[in-house]
Order: C-alpha cells, then structure tokens, then sequence
C-alpha cells in the first residue's frame, strides 16, 4: 500500500513539475501584456539562463521570480543587467558563485526588462524603473 | 526523519531536478591542470607552430599566449557585443607556416541597419597587431536580436573554408530560405571567394556561400580524423540538440522537423522526420547546450582513441560519445561541474584542452 502512495505521488509529482509551467504561461502573458517590450528583451537575452518561468536552474543560475535580491535590490539589480554579476550572493536564502556576462542592452532595454521581470511570476512593482534612473546607476 | 518522509523529500528533490538534469554517469577517473589561467570567456583557441596560443575572448580580445605570458593583439575590427555576440571562433590556414593567414569569426555592427550579424574575416600578425585585413564574409541582414550568431571555423583536407552561423532568432525566416543568410553551413575557398561547385551556385538569388541549411545554431565543428568528414553539433531549443555530419546542399530540417520544444514548453512542430530532410547522428533532450567540438586521435588517452569530445554549458561538463556504426552508443561526464564548456581542442601534442568560461584553459588528464 505504501509502495503504491509512493510511486502514484511519484508520478503525479513528475507529471507535475514539467507540465506545471505550461499553465503559468499563458496566465503570466495575460496578466504581462502591459510589459511587452520588456518580456521580448527577457525572451531574447535571459531566458535561457533564468528559464521561461523565471525560476532559474537549480544552483547554477538564481530565480527572478520571487526573488529577495530582485525585489529589494533594486540598483544592485539594475547594475547587474548592465554591467554584469559575479562573485557570490545570496538568492531566497541559498548561494550562488558564478558569472552572468554584460549582455550589451540599451538603458531603455534595461529599465524595459526590469519592469518586466519584476511584475511576472508574482512579482509586483509600481515604481517603474525608467530609462533615466538606469543611466545614473554606475558599475 | 521516517522512511516515508524520507521518500517524500526524495520524489520533491527528484521532481525539481528531472526536467533540468540528464542521466549521464560521472567519470570521476580524470582531471585537469590549468595552462592559461584567468579567461573569462575563451570562444576559441588555436595552437601555433611553436605550440604557443591564439585565444579569442568574447568580449573582443584576441591574446597571445606564450611562455606563460599573455599579450593582447590589436586592430581588432569593431566588433558588436550584445547577447551571444563578440568576436568568436579562430583557425589557422592549413599552410599558415607558410603564409600567416590568420582567420576568425565575429558579430559584426558593419552595414546600413541598425544590429549586427556574423562575419568571417583574415589577416596576419606583425608585431602583436593584426595587418592585411580581409574580410571574407559578412551575414546580412543586420539584426538587434541576440542569439544565433554561430560560429566555427573548419578547414577540410581540400583547403576549402567551412564556417556556421546561426539563425539569429529568426528561425521562421531564415534557416530554410537559400536566399537568406543565417541557419547555414557555409563553404568558401581559402581567399573567400566562392568554389564554382558549391551546391548552389545556380539557384536563382541564393546566396552561393550556402554548403548546407535547415541549422538552428551550430557552436562546434570539427574535421572528422579518419572519415575527414566535417561534424557539427547545434543547440535546440528546449531539447534537441543535434549532431550531423555535413553534406553539400542537405536540409538538417529546422525549423520543420526538431526534437526540441519552445522554452515555454509548447510544441513547435510533431514532425521529428520529413523527407528530403536530414536526421541527426544524435540528439540531446533534455539539452546539454554542446559548445566546442573534438575527436581524441592520439593515443594519450588509452581506449578513449576514436571518442567524441562535447563541451555542455549548460551542465558544466565535457561529454565524452563513444561512437560506433555512425551512432553514440555511450556517453560519459568528463570534468563535471567544472563549469561552462565554450571551445574543445586536440593540442599538437595529442592531449585535449578545454576553454571554460571564468576559468580558462585546461589540459585533460586521465588517471
Ligand atoms: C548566461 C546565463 C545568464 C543570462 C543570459 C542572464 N543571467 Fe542573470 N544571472 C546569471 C547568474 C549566474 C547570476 C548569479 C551571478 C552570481 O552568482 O554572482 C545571475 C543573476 C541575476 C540577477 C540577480 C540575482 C537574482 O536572481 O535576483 C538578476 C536580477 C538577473 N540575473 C537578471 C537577468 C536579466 C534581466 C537577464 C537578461 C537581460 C539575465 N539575467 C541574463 C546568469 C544569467
């Protein structure tokens, strides 16, 4: 009896975890759209590190989505899209020590990617960031 | 903690890590010694006769390292960084002792719209500074997206000059139109003109530089040792990564045919095959995302001679393919969790060096 539990919460947990992002998508898209520009910037450049919903890869590249370092970091964050990260810091309690390049964006496709990612995956932000307040952020 | 709560954590640390890990078994019998230290990101690398180095950084730097010591090279053309753009892959000419002819590949932001798109240019080193610049080949058109660039550089036994390039984020577009540049292999002659029995030199309007097409973004490629056929590897999309071996005027099939989804999860298409399409020697789901490319020919490795070396930036490691009949009937994790793998080389001296990113370069050892 147990054994079965086991394997059928197995099963579903699996069948879960790949197939639960499908869902948010389309959820996140509607509830986005106001953040166009910014989500085509994520599609283009963070995406395949930081993954489609915005929780990264386990260890190797930290989650934006509810995200301690995002959310209350606002100028280390911004600092990092633009001149890059590297070193250790801390992410939702767990370390991280690698490299995220410079990826070569516009301070409008900052401030743009910015909005964007802290307004997905239940992230809320009403003090945009503006194109002005990401050219006075200094490496 | 009880044996049920045990195996609930399992099965919740096991669902977190299934869809993002592959089931590769860790060699641990091998390591590395470091030759060039502190690189951040090695695209690629060449030995020179005297067996010092030639290294391309990313971010527009072209090193030469000898005797433990690193001189930068200048008269770089202006070279456009942004996403995974920057000066990328670097060969010599077969006969370089004999004339120099140094060749690399690059974004580059030359041309009337605003972006950049992947080049292909030559010169020669005099006194640490690029001279005799020639640009061979430029991508057009200019595009602000950041992805796809390519690149690798290959000679093949006939001298001819075979280098990739990527579809540019533009995959419904370009990678199946043989008028369009992106999603191709591409065949010149050493000077950069075009060989008058590239394959399609008499279609209407296509750009006759295309050796082959239907490629999403090749970031290895090597000359097979024995065969002498050219090898590619290319990232999927979410699943999917290939290896084909190159043929003149095949379709390798993206975006048409692919085993790979949208990041996002949904489908691009339900065709893995189509006729007058090529099939993958092999495929990667979940993707490694391969960079760099070698075959072991020397016999430094013991029965590892014949193997496929991959780099996965992805995973952090360096995939070693036992190959036989045309098929990877094995794979193996060499250097695990040594970091991001960007380029793959046979050094003169028949061991394997291995660019990796914020690391260096490393000499492969087995114990
Ligand atoms: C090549 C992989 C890669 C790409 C592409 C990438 N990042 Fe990162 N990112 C990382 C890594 C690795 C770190 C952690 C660096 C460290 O440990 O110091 C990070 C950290 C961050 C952080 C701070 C930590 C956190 O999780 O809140 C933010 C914000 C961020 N990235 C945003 C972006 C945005 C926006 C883009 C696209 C413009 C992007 N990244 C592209 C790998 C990447």
């Amino acid at each position: 009896m147990i054994k079965y539990r086991f394997i059928i919460t197995f099963g579903a947990t699996l069948l879960f975890s790949c197939y639960s992002e499908k869902k948010k998508t389309t959820a996140e898209s509607i509830r986005t759209q106001d953040f166009v520009s910014g989500k085509q910037v994520y599609d283009d450049f963070c995406i395949n590190c930081h993954m489609v919903n915005g929780k990264g890869v386990p260890n190797i590249f930290p989650p934006l989505a509810s995200s301690d370092y995002l959310m209350s970091k606002r100028e280390e964050s911004i600092r990092s899209i633009k001149y890059g990260l590297k070193g250790p810091i801390e992410v939702n309690g767990k370390k991280y020590n690698g490299v995220m390049a410079q990826q070569g964006l516009s301070n409008k496709e900052i401030s743009d990617v910015m909005n964007y990612i802290t307004n997905s995956w239940n992230n809320k932000n009403v003090e945009l960031v503006t194109e002005n307040e990401v050219s006075k952020v200094q490496q | 903690m009880k044996l049920k709560n045990i195996s609930y954590f399992f099965i919740l640390f096991l669902s977190v890590t299934t869809c993002a890990q592959d089931k590769n078994t860790i060699n641990t019998k091998n390591s590395y010694e470091i030759v060039v230290p502190e690189l951040n990101n090695p695209w690629g690398f060449a030995f020179l006769p005297d067996h010092s180095i030639l290294i391309t950084e990313k971010e527009g730097k072209l090193i030469h390292f000898k005797d433990n010591l690193k001189t930068v090279i200048s008269g770089l053309p202006e070279i456009y960084v942004r996403g995974q753009g920057g000066l990328l892959d670097i060969a010599l000419h077969p006969n370089y002792k004999d004339n120099g002819w140094v060749y690399f590949a690059y974004a580059s932001p030359k041309g009337e719209e605003r972006g950049g798109n992947t080049a292909i240019m030559r010169a020669k080193i005099k006194n640490n500074t690029l001279v005799n610049k020639q640009l061979l080949y430029k991508a057009t058109p200019n595009t602000t997206r950041g992805q796809h660039f390519g690149s690798r550089i290959v000679f093949d036994v006939n001298g001819y000059l075979f280098f990739t390039i990527g579809e540019r984020g533009n995959r419904d577009v370009n990678p199946q139109d043989l008028t369009r540049d992106c999603g191709k292999v591409y065949r010149l002659k050493d000077d950069g003109t075009i060989p008058k029995d590239n394959p399609f030199v008499n279609v209407a309007n296509a750009k006759t530089a295309i050796y082959s097409y239907g490629h999403r973004n090749p970031q290895g490629m090597e000359l097979h040792p024995i065969t002498k056929d050219i090898w590619t590897h290319e990232h999927g999309p979410r699943g999917g990564d290939e290896i084909n071996i190159i043929k003149p005027g095949k379709n390798y099939g993206w975006p048409t045919i692919t085993h790979g989804k949208n990041y996002s999860g949904t489908k691009i298409t339900d065709k893995t095959a189509k006729k007058g399409m090529e099939q993958p020697l092999h495929y990667w789901t979940p993707s490694i995302a391969p960079s760099g490319m070698a075959f072991i020919s020397s016999n430094k490795y013991g029965d590892w001679k014949g193997n496929l070396l991959v780099g996965s930036l992805k995973f952090n490691y360096l995939d070693r393919c036992v190959l036989k009949d045309g098929k990877v009937i094995k794979e193996e994790r060499l250097l695990d969790d040594i970091g991001r793998i960007r380029s793959v080389e046979e050094g003169p001296d028949g061991f394997i060096y291995v660019g990796v990113e914020n690391l260096g370069i490393v000499k492969l050892t087995r114990s």
